[in-house]
């Protein structure tokens, strides 16, 4: 009986926790959706009609696609320069030369600071006047290219997408290295006996062998790429500036819940709609990338 | 055959010349400089004046030329911002580490019906966003009467670390040997005093784990504060840098001393320490 006792009060706290703050938060979420708002205050109950607005009806539904055109451009093109650039890196640091150590913890040290940080670093480096960037083109006479990286439509989700890049890939790099570590050291014995190819060995051995770390890197850089908010807030504003060119579904419902820059159209029934959308569409899609790579994961 | 004679063909390849580990010492060793350059100018350009930021970004400047460093620190509340991230953080990591090391040994240590379902129940949050429940967060909180403090904060933070903490920690303390615990029993330990005494001195590393995982993005979160928090005497670090980034856009020496200020506490705590950052951060990726 003192045992069951201790049993309870060893779980019930956090228990009850996490079901306050998260479980409740969580489905409130999906409740909320479905209600009319007046401000601060739950009005009637509106059925589908939040998310109808959000998808179907002007302005709202022009929004919705741009910003999730974005989202998905970031992510591809961040699997590429941060996942891809990932790989190729841990398995430059998995043969451990002379350095190795320095250089791995170099391309980490961005990871640990904070995105805010990141974002004015790069913005002051974009300015199209006094940042380094445009400086460094006009001192070698590539002053042709200088442009206004983050004030012009073509380039300003560009820029963002190499700052995340710069920020991040320390990230998967090390996450694929402790997978290449794992390898069984019998396993590249006998690779070496049977090629010279350093590019089989990568397409047929390593690749198939770090599947596991691919899962974990592939799932956490969709869920975050679709959660994308604090860079593009910091280097490009909650308006998504130039012309909604950078708007992104995180600060698109973050304006439609909370009002954009002057305030305004302030809105938690479609701010609640997006928000469910968005995590129904990650959870989906979360959960089939997840089931899918893990089917190809081998055991070794 | 001489130089002029000689064909694309016969040119030997990168791969060739440099030799395998040649080229990747030079991939390693450009990455690096492109890790570490913007770190080099944001910390030269904090003790320039806007000319000779402007004028040459790359220089060693005179180091003992602190104005900007100066004004950071006397005219913002960079100070107060710095105390307000280590307060919340500092309470949120205790808290994490509390109440996640109760339910995880709950979970590992005792066999009960539902021990499964109950961590499941935690593990459910790993990967959901919380940041999407933020519309029904902000109620809650205005309900409670804490928007605008700290504790808001601090709850968010502890709903956000519990789920990895458990995690970790359960699959941490499920290894430990029976062997000790039973023999604590046989000597009439009461089971609270097993925990504290016998079995929580072995759960060390998992715990400095765990709380490094979480101490780095509460530390740097910024979209929270955004949300609960309006007083100026209460914002967090990132926080507080949007403000004083905001007063001071033309003068760059100042915007640049401030970004050194901000990133300097990680970064000093980070090279120290760089192995368990490591592996705290990517505890829960590597399996």
């Amino acid at each position: 009986m003192a045992r069951r006792l201790w049993i309870t009060a060893l779980i019930v706290p956090p228990l009850a926790f996490v079901a306050l703050f998260v479980v409740y938060p969580i489905i409130s979420a999906f409740a909320y959706a479905f209600f009319q708002w007046h401000g601060l205050a739950r009005g009637e109950f509106v059925g589908f009609a939040n998310f109808y607005r959000v998808l179907f009806t002007q302005p709202y539904a022009d929004w919705t696609v741009n910003a999730f055109t974005h989202n998905v451009l970031v992510f591809f093109a961040l699997m590429v320069l941060q996942n891809g650039v990932g790989f190729l890196l841990a398995y430059c640091l998995w043969r451990e030369l002379p350095g190795a150590a320095f250089h791995r913890i170099a391309v980490f040290l961005p990871v640990v600071l904070s995105t805010i940080i990141v974002g004015f670093l790069w913005k002051l480096f974009l300015h199209p006047l006094f940042g380094v960037v445009n400086i460094s083109l006009r001192g070698t006479g590539l002053g042709g290219l200088a442009q206004p990286w983050l004030g012009q439509d073509t380039t300003a989700l560009w820029a963002l997408i190499i700052a995340n890049a710069w920020h991040m890939v320390g990230f998967p790099t090390l996450v694929f290295l402790a997978g290449m570590q794992r390898i069984p050291g019998e396993i590249l014995d006998a690779v070496r006996m049977e090629t010279e190819s350093e590019w089989v060995k990568i397409s047929k051995v390593v690749w198939p062998l770090v599947a596991p770390s691919a899962t974990v890197v592939f799932t956490l850089l969709f869920v975050g790429s679709f959660n994308w908010f604090e860079l593009p807030y910091i280097m490009a504003g909650v308006d998504g500036s130039p012309h909604k060119a950078t708007d992104v579904l995180g600060l698109y419902f973050y304006r439609t819940a909370f009002g954009d820059q002057s305030g305004s159209g302030q809105d938690f029934g479609a701010g609640s709609a997006l928000a469910v959308l968005i995590f129904l569409f990650i959870a989906i899609v979360a959960g089939f990338i997840t089931f899918r790579l893990r089917a190809r994961e081998i055991q070794i | 055959m001489s130089a002029a004679t000689e064909s694309y063909y016969d040119r030997r390849g990168l791969l060739q010349t440099l030799g395998r580990d040649g080229l990747i010492q030079i991939i390693l060793i450009l990455n690096t400089i492109v890790m570490l350059g913007p770190l080099v100018i944001m910390f030269f350009a904090a003790f320039k004046t806007n000319a000779q930021i402007f004028q040459s970004p790359f220089s060693i400047p005179d180091f003992s030329n602190v104005a900007n460093i100066v004004k950071i620190w006397t005219e913002t509340n960079f100070l107060r911002y710095l105390i307000n991230s280590a307060i919340v953080t500092g309470s949120s990591i205790v808290l994490i580490l509390t109440l996640g090391t109760m339910a995880a040994y709950g979970i590992a240590r005792y066999n009960f019906r539902g021990s499964g379902f109950v961590l499941m129940f935690f593990v459910a949050g790993l990967t959901l966003p919380l940041k999407l429940a933020i519309i029904p967060l902000f109620i809650l909180m205005r309900d409670l009467g804490i928007l605008n403090t700290q504790l808001s904060l601090v709850i968010i933070y502890v709903a956000m670390g519990l789920p990895t903490t458990v995690f970790i920690m359960t699959g941490f303390i499920r290894t430990l040997p029976n062997e000790l615990e039973d023999a604590a029993r046989m000597d009439g330990a009461s089971e609270p005093r097993i925990m504290w005494s016998v079995m929580l001195p072995l759960v060390r590393p998992a715990m400095v784990i765990a709380g490094i995982q979480n101490v780095v993005p509460i530390w740097n979160d910024f979209f929270f504060p955004l949300i609960f928090i309006q007083k100026d005497a209460l914002k967090t670090l990132p926080q507080g840098l949007t403000t004083f980034m905001g007063e001071y856009t033309t003068d760059w020496g100042v915007l640049f001393a401030g970004l050194l200020l901000s990133s300097a506490p990680v970064i000093i705590v980070y090279i120290v320490l760089s192995r368990q950052f490591i592996n705290g951060m990517t505890a829960g990726a590597v399996k």
